[in-house]
This record gives C-alpha cells, structure tokens and sequence, in this order.
C-alpha cells in the first residue's frame, strides 16, 4: 500500500505503485485481449511515415481531433458581450451544457446562458411552445435587460422560424413588447463558432439599427466622430479589450466596444455572483450606427458583419489578429487615419520597448521552426509576428480555414523571406498536423490545449497560444494585441524555448556543460 | 435548544426558501418547479419530489443530453473502440476528453478515448442524407487506425431529424469486416429529458449489437467462482482502479470494468461473471437488469466513497460468495484501517460540523454523504440532475431528516438556496464552480474530482479527505471581501 495520510499521493504517483501497476498489467493480459506490443509498435512507426501522411491527407470523410468548435459557441460569446444581456440558444438542453462548460473551463468563470429544452414532441411540432415559455421564464429570473437567442442545429434542422417565434411569443406576452430579443440562425453544420460570432453580432446590430424586427422605426444614421471596435472571438478578449480600451484612451479617440465581454469573462470573487458585468451599452448597441467607422480585428468573424455596417455608411476595416510590431503599426495608423487623432509619443515609446525586447532576444529565435493552428485570424496574426521574429512558420492549420483565408496566408508568407517555405492548411484537423510533425519536423507548435496531444505524440514543444487553453490558468488576463500584447507573446514564446534548451543540457557530465546561467 | 426543534426549525426555513424562489416563476413554471423542491422528512420512502421530467424552457437547467450519457458516459471510456460523434462538429468537440475517464494504451494507435472522431456535418449531409459518409468514415477508420476493436456510431440530433439509417450502414460494414463490432446509438440529444435517457440507450445498444452478436466469442473462457465485473465506474482520476485492487486484493477476479478503462473484451465476458457489482446504479441498472434476466448473473449495488460505506460494501458483495472471500473482505478492511484512521485523525478536526450542499449526477448525491460524515461533516441539501424515482428512494437511507431536496435545480434556485442556507462547502459541477466562489463559498467539482481523484477506495477516501480540506481551509475565502468593505463589528 502505497497511499499515506501525512503525504496522499495524487493519481500521478498513486498508479505508479507496484501493487497497480501489476494489476493493470494483468488487466491487461488477462482480460482485454490486447494488440501485440509488436504490432503496437509497428504501427505506431507507420504513422509516422510519409505514406501515413498520404492516407491521411487522402481523408474525405472521417475528421479526427478537429480545431474548431460549432456556431452557438461563438453567439453565447457575443451575446455575453452587451450589457445585461442572457443568450438563449433555441434546440436542445444539452448543447447550451456544453457552451457554457467549455467556456468556464477556458475562463474560469461562470457562464450564463439557457435553453428552450427543446425534446421530441418539439421536434415534432417544432419549439413555438418552447420559446414562449422559454422567453417568459428566463425574463423573470435572470431579469435581463436583453435576451439574444441563437439556435441549435436540431431547431436548424426543423426549420424553426426565430422571427415569427419571437413574435408570437411576444404577443403572447413572454417578455414585454418594447423588450429587447435580437436574434440569429447559428447552424451548427455551417462554419464553425467564427462563423456564429459574425452571424450573432450582425443579428444584434441588425436588431438595433434596423428597426427591431419591424417594430421600431429604422434608425436614421447621424455620422458622428466615434469609431467601433470589434475584437472577434477571442480567448484573449479580457486582456486584448482592455488593452485596446488602453490604447485608444492614449490616442484620444472616442470608441464603442461592440459585444465587450472583457468583464463577464473575469468578474471579481468579493462575495458577490455577478451574472452581467460590464458589457457594450443596449444604447451604445444602438449609437453605434452614427460612428464614423468600424474597425474588426478579426476578419473571419465579421466577414457578414463588416458588409452589414459598411452598407450603412460607414468606413470600415478590418485585420487578421494583428500581433507584434507591424501588427500594431498597422491598427494604430489605421485608428489615426480614421479619426484623425495622433499616435501619441507614449505610445511610440511602448513600440520602442517591444522593439527593444525583440532586439534582445531575437538569436533565440531566429530560424527556429514553428507550425501554427487555430482560429484563421490568429494564425495570421502569429505568423505575422513570427516572421518578424526572424522565426520560420512552416505549417499553417485552420479547421475553420477556407479558401479566402488560405489565399490570406499565401499573401502575409510571401511578404517576407522567412515565410516561404511555410504551408497553410485549410480545413484539416489536428490528426493531419499530426502526420505534418512527423514528417517535417519543426522546433515548436503554437495551438490551444488539445496541442498537447502532438506534443506527447511527436515530442514536438507546445507553446499554448490559442482557443481553449484548460490546462493552463489565467493566460486570458492577458493581452496579446498592442505593444504590450506582442511583449506577452514574446516572452510566452521565449520561456519555452529557453524551458527547452535547459531540459535538453541538463544531464550532468553529459549535457550539462551548455546548462549556463546566462541566455 | 432540543434536536427536534432545530429540525422543525430548519424544516420551516426550507419549507419559506422554497416559497421565497418559487415565487419569482411565472404561475405555471412556479407550478412545476414546486413538485421538484422539497424537504427529507424521516420514515418517508422517497424524498418527496419528482423527479425525470422534462427541464422547464429559459430556466438554467443544469442538465445535458442524450448523447452526454451515451457518447459522453456510458461508450466514450471502452478503450479500444473508435466512437464517432455522427453529426456536427460541437457535441464532440465539447466532450473532448472533458470527462478524466483514465485509460492505459497508446493513444490513436489501439486506443482512442481522448480523441474526438466526427462526421462534422456540413449542410449537405443535413439536406442529402450522411450515411454514405458514415459508410466512409468507417472505411477510413478501418485504413488509418487498424488496431481498432470496434467502431461506434453516436447520433447527435439531426440525425434522428434527417432519417438516416445509421443500423443498415453499421449492419453493412460490419459484415464487410468480417463481424466487426458496430454499434448504432440512438442517442440524440433532443430525445429524453436528460442525459438519463442515453444511459438508457447505450445500455440497451450493448445488449442489442454486442451480446445479441456474442455467438460463441465466449466458448473458451475459463471462469473462476470468484469472477466479478465492476459495473457504473467510469474511472474518473482512477477511481475504477482504487476500487478494483480492493475486490482483488479480497480474493475476487475482476474480469471487466465498465467503462472506465474497458475494453470491447471485457464487455463480451461480462455474462460469465458470478456477479455483476454495481457502483453507478443509475447509468447502468439496465444492462445489470438484463444479465440477470438473460445470462442469470445477479447484482449488487455497492459504494465506494469513504471507510464506513466502503466496508458495508466490501461485506455486502462478500455475502454473495463463500467463507474465503468473506475472510478476505475483513482482511482487507483490516489492512486499511491504519490508513482511515490517520486520514481521519489528521482531517476530521479541520472538517468536524461544516456543511455541505451537493447538486450532482448519478449516484454522487447519495453516495458521497457517507465519506462527508466519516469526516463529521453534514449534507444539509442535495439533488439529482437526472435521477428518478428509484434514486430518490435510495437517498433515504442517507440524508438525514429535514434535509433540502432539489431535483433537476435551475441556476436561480441554487444561487439562493447557497445564500440563504451559507454551507461551508459546494458540491457540484464546471458550470456551477464558479457561481459559487464568486460567492466566497468554498467549492468542489464533484462530477471531474476538480482535476483530482481517485475518490473511490480506501486510496481514494484519502485524497477525498484531502482535497475537501483544502477547499474549505483555503486560506483564499478569508480574503473575498476587502477590509474597508467588511461591515465593522458589532459594538
């Protein structure tokens, strides 16, 4: 017996005892017929081999550890942004568990939102019911200022109508006529949850400007001096909105965050359970027509948005998660361009410092390989970044990548010597990268959690930078947008290849004379 | 004050609390939700509320799916099996591995539990039909992950919605390989009112695609009198394993864990076992039912979580086999003793008369109060999040006379019942952790282990003990409120 009440063990060692590990090595004989060690290995080394690869990549059914998640997702995310608002996602109970776990588990926080448990005899004669007391229960409790509703793909699929739905419920009294219910269809089966973050955004938008789904008259735009800001779905949103807040407070510009969940997602533990925080104003929602322009930092979630509100009159643009030096070059001229407003000197010197910080350490990085997956703006932004490093991106993988995006990548890596021999991957998952790091090894992998799966497998290093981080805490309190942002990158970057460098000279009298003190 | 009064004192205050959150419900949800709020009252034979009815719209249920309690519970942990998540690309992604069902094998290669296998459906699979891409897949699997012992097929949704046949593609492809295990689950998430209901389904898919398909698989097996499956443990941080060396270690033969580190074999030896013991009644009564009927192989419940319930237990499934093993239960009740006595002489002080509140799954509501009390601490209120009527009426013989019942809670009830009544400690799950640490209200995911575990076992109850300290003793809960905020003291 291993176990010990002055020193419990933790299942990391507990299993390790003897006692268990023989017997789950009989387990193993005795009872789950298991592979041959042999046959174990030899496909194990088949995996790795170029002729894997080809059968891998020659996949046109089968997904396997795909990086992107469904549409709902992305709406839960937006809605949470406006004040006092409450998603409801029409379908099913269970997704709006999932929604809500995945981003507590991301977050550590609490995340609201309901269902209208939609079940078989809704499937039948589709969720009218279900919406109406749906909307009437949750207005009473959660006493919102605003319910977004989003669907399920089980309401997608029986054609449930949000418009008609709303209003019906509406008349029959659920919420109260004037109340706020903008809505969005967020198919599950299109896109991925980039795509159910525009879809939502616009639906909201939509919602204030147009006229309220026919029940308020349709906004006149008054141009005013303001500029919107849309940060895109972001597992950074808490850190990047305050440091864009930051930034255009130092430049003077007058702003309106759209969808800010920067408090939601990080609400302070003082005794008090707060389910809204902070969030985009319903009135800012509404002013936010009059704005000279928007700026999106995430083209892949705005790609119906921006239209939308270009189609009203504004100036817009748009970037793909800029990150680094240039990055933020580009946004601020951009802000200057657009409101006029100067790049102030405080500024000038914070980009001195992360210039002054590349400078130190670039010979850490410089050459070294990286493969990048994730959400297709982030991608581009670390690439990006990267290659301004003097670091190499090698492969470029977005399960939510499309064509526009690929043609995106294909543009940013032949802008500098350091792209080009990078390859970009719409559209494959985790299990194709798998067979890229095998076959083209590189030096680190930038990705969320699930990454470290391909860095068990094929030791390459994980450098979490992405959506979902589980299994490391507190990194979303920090920006990666702005001056700032890229220093945080940097540093997250440098820590592990200098972990690495440590681990790999650290066998005494073996390796350890390059185990120095000073990098 | 007398015990009596104090128990018809808290009753009165649950019997108020309830009104208090009811009254917030529109008229005909208030209606609904009072059937599922109540108070133990000592002698009665449930816990007087209903329980496995649909979740009221727009209320916060804090419920999952068909597919959570097939794909997620019941099939996603057999090891050696590829599960595909048939449908759009989120159940499975969401599920991916959240559930610390403990394996040992070389992931991708002959074992597949911490992977996520999806048909990620695009509209024209809604519109034309996915079965030829389920067909597909399937081929697919059979080329890059050859080690596979069997493929199963878990319906999200649309697919119930759409009108495929996911049993002619599996019956097909089955055939194709020469017999290969498939297995068609009905388990879309609108179907039911909870996640009970693909329990249900994927229990009813064992006995339909893997025992009814058995043919003469067993023949050759050589059984023991001692032979025993271990089934509702999905082996969370372990708990399958802790439990395990315990029937072991009393002389039993384990010839299969469901489904926590499973294997495809060890569900087909299951009906030659002597008796089938069974943790998570709840998820897995129906196939235990079935064995019994069809193969003769009796159950017994059992309970793992803390030394009092564990050495019940250890009794209770000796009685069933002869002097030997009734020996070695108390033999191994002896050889742990030393430890439950230290765990609890160094926890018990620290946890002596604190209070907790649970809102759990299937069996946790009931079966971790004894491990609280072995610590002397007190379940003041639990509930079920998709329990039934028999599970109520189990929870009797735990919960003590006056206790708050809540069934299928909703975000809003819980929140007020944790503020009014201020236990030391929560008990429930991801969604809720937060909620309640926002609160100052310490907390433990009951449902993951909070990242830790084993808690089953004798090796278990130690780390349980352990970590219920350390939630509570945090030094973190001290510090909620900022000194200038804290009301002065009373003069």
């Amino acid at each position: 017996m291993s176990q010990n009440a002055d020193h419990v063990l933790d299942h990391f060692e507990l299993f390790r005892g003897p006692e268990y590990k023989e017997m789950l090595a009989n387990k193993r004989e005795q009872f789950e017929n298991p592979c041959e060690p042999s046959e174990i290995e030899r496909v194990r080394e088949w995996t790795k081999t170029e002729e894997y690869r080809e059968k891998n990549f020659g996949r046109e059914a089968l997904t396997v550890n795909p990086a992107k998640a469904c549409q709902p997702l992305g709406a839960v995310f937006v809605a949470v942004g406006f004040e006092k608002t409450l998603p409801f996602v029409h379908g099913s109970q269970g997704c709006v568990a999932y929604y809500r776990s995945h981003l507590s588990r991301h977050f550590k926080e609490p995340s609201s939102c309901v269902s209208s448990s939609m079940t078989e005899d809704a499937a039948v004669f589709g969720g009218l019911a279900n919406m109406i007391d749906g909307l009437a229960n949750a207005y009473n409790l959660y006493k919102p200022k605003m319910i977004a509703v989003s669907t399920t793909c089980m309401a997608e699929v029986i054609g449930d109508d949000l418009n008609a739905f709303i209003k019906g419920a509406k008349e029959k009294d659920s919420v109260p006529a004037e109340f706020d219910v903008p809505f969005a269809h967020t198919p599950a089966f299109v896109g991925s949850h980039v795509t159910g973050y525009d879809n939502a955004l616009k639906g909201i938008l939509e919602h204030f400007w147009d006229g309220k789904a026919k029940t308020a008259p349709v906004l006149e735009r008054v141009a005013n001096e303001k500029i919107n800001f849309i940060g895109g779905f972001d597992g950074y949103t808490v850190g990047n909105l305050r440091e864009i807040k930051r930034l255009l407070t130092e430049m003077g510009v007058e702003y309106t965050i759209l969808a800010d969940n920067s408090d939601t997602f990080d609400t302070p533990t003082d005794g008090e359970f707060r389910m809204y925080d902070g969030g985009t104003t319903l009135e800012e929602a509404a002013n936010s027509l009059h704005a000279k322009a928007t700026i999106s930092m995430q083209e892949f979630c705005t790609e119906k948005t921006l239209p939308f509100i270009a189609s009203h009159g504004q100036d817009v643009a748009k970037f793909n998660h800029p990150i680094g030096v240039a990055g933020t070059d580009k946004f601020l001229l951009e802000v200057s361009r657009l409101t006029g407003k100067s790049i102030p000197d405080s500024l000038t010197r914070e980009r001195g410092r992360l210039v002054d910080a590349i400078g130190d350490s670039s010979a850490h990085i410089h050459g070294k390989k990286f493969a990048i997956y994730g959400d297709p703006d982030m991608c581009l932004g670390l690439a990006g970044f990267l290659m301004e490093l003097g670091a190499e991106p090698v492969h470029i993988l977005a399960t939510n990548g499309t064509k526009l995006w690929e043609e995106r990548v294909n543009a940013l890596l032949a802008s500098s010597p350091f792209g080009k021999n990078c390859h970009c991957y719409p559209g494959k998952d985790l299990w194709h990268m798998r067979s890229l790091l095998f076959t083209e090894p590189v030096d680190f992998l930038i990705g969320n959690t699930y990454g470290k799966y391909l860095e068990r497998d094929t030791g390459t290093p994980l450098i979490r930078i992405g959506f979902p981080v589980f299994d490391r805490h507190h990194h979303h309190r920090y920006p990666v947008w702005g001056y700032q942002g890229g220093l945080n990158v940097l540093v997250t970057i440098l820590d592990k290849i200098f972990d690495e460098i440590d681990r790999n000279s650290n066998v005494p009298s073996k390796t350890d004379y390059s185990f120095d003190i000073i990098r | 004050m007398s015990i009596s009064a104090d128990i018809d004192e808290i009753k009165e205050r649950n019997k108020q609390l309830i009104q208090e959150v009811l009254e917030v419900y529109p008229e005909k949800t208030a209606k609904r939700r009072a059937k599922h709020l109540g108070t133990f009252e000592d002698g009665k034979a449930d816990c007087g509320v209903k329980s496995n009815i649909k979740s009221i719209p727009g209320v916060m249920t804090i419920r999952g799916c068909a597919y959570a309690g097939s794909k997620g519970v019941v099939w996603g942990p057999i090891k050696d099996m590829i599960h595909i998540s048939h449908g759009p690309v989120g159940c499975g992604q969401y599920s991916w591995a959240a559930r610390r069902n403990y394996y040992i094998g070389t992931t991708g290669i002959d074992t597949f539990v911490t992977m996520q296998f999806t048909s990620d459906f695009q509209e024209k699979d809604i519109v034309f039909g996915g079965d030829k891409k389920l067909a597909k897949i399937m081929d697919e699997i059979q080329d890059l992950f050859p080690l596979n012992k069997g493929i199963t097929v878990q319906s999200e949704c649309p697919i119930g919605l759409i009108g495929d046949d996911i049993e002619a593609v599996s019956k097909a492809k089955s055939k194709e390989y020469g017999g290969k295990t498939i297995v068609p689950v009905r388990c879309e998430g609108f179907r039911g009112v909870s996640q009970s209901l693909g329990h249900h389904l994927a229990n009813d898919a064992v006995r339909d695609w893997v025992f009814d398909k058995l043919g003469n698989k067993n023949d050759g097996f050589q059984g023991t009198p001692y032979d025993v499956a271990i089934i509702g443990d999905y082996n969370i941080g372990g708990d399958a394993w802790s439990s395990r060396i315990l029937l072991e270690e009393m002389g039993l033969r384990v010839i299969a864990q469901w489904s926590g580190d499973g294997s495809i074999a060890e569900l087909e030896k299951t009906p030659k076992a002597k008796l089938n013991v069974l943790h998570c009644y709840r998820s897995m009564n129906y196939i235990s039912r079935h064995m019994e009927e069809k193969y003769g192989v009796p159950w017994c419940e059992y309970n793992f979580f803390g030394p009092s319930k564990i050495a019940e237990s250890l009794r209770k499934i000796a009685s069933h086999f002869d002097d030997k093993i009734k020996e070695g239960a108390e033999r191994v009740i002896a050889k742990y003793q030393a430890l439950m006595d230290g765990v609890i002489a160094k926890y018990r002080p620290r946890l002596e008369g604190k209070k907790v509140m649970l809102f759990v799954g299937g069996l946790r509501p009931r079966h971790v109060i004894g491990a609280y009390e072995d610590l002397g601490m007190e379940v003041v209120g639990t509930g079920y999040e998709f329990g039934h009527n028999d599970d109520y009426q189990r929870t009797t013989h735990y919960v003590k006379d006056g206790t708050l019942i809540y069934d299928d809670v909703t975000g809003y009830e819980f929140e007020k019942f944790v503020e009014k009544i201020q236990p030391d400690l929560v008990g429930s799950g991801i969604k809720e952790k937060y909620v309640f640490q926002k609160m100052g209200v310490p907390f433990r995911q009951m449902h993951s282990w909070d990242y830790s575990g084993p808690y089953h076992g004798y090796d278990g109850f130690a780390i349980f003990a352990r970590d219920m300290d350390m939630a509570i003793n945090a030094p973190v809960w001290g510090l909620a409120k900022a000194p200038w905020k804290q009301a002065s003291p009373a003069a």
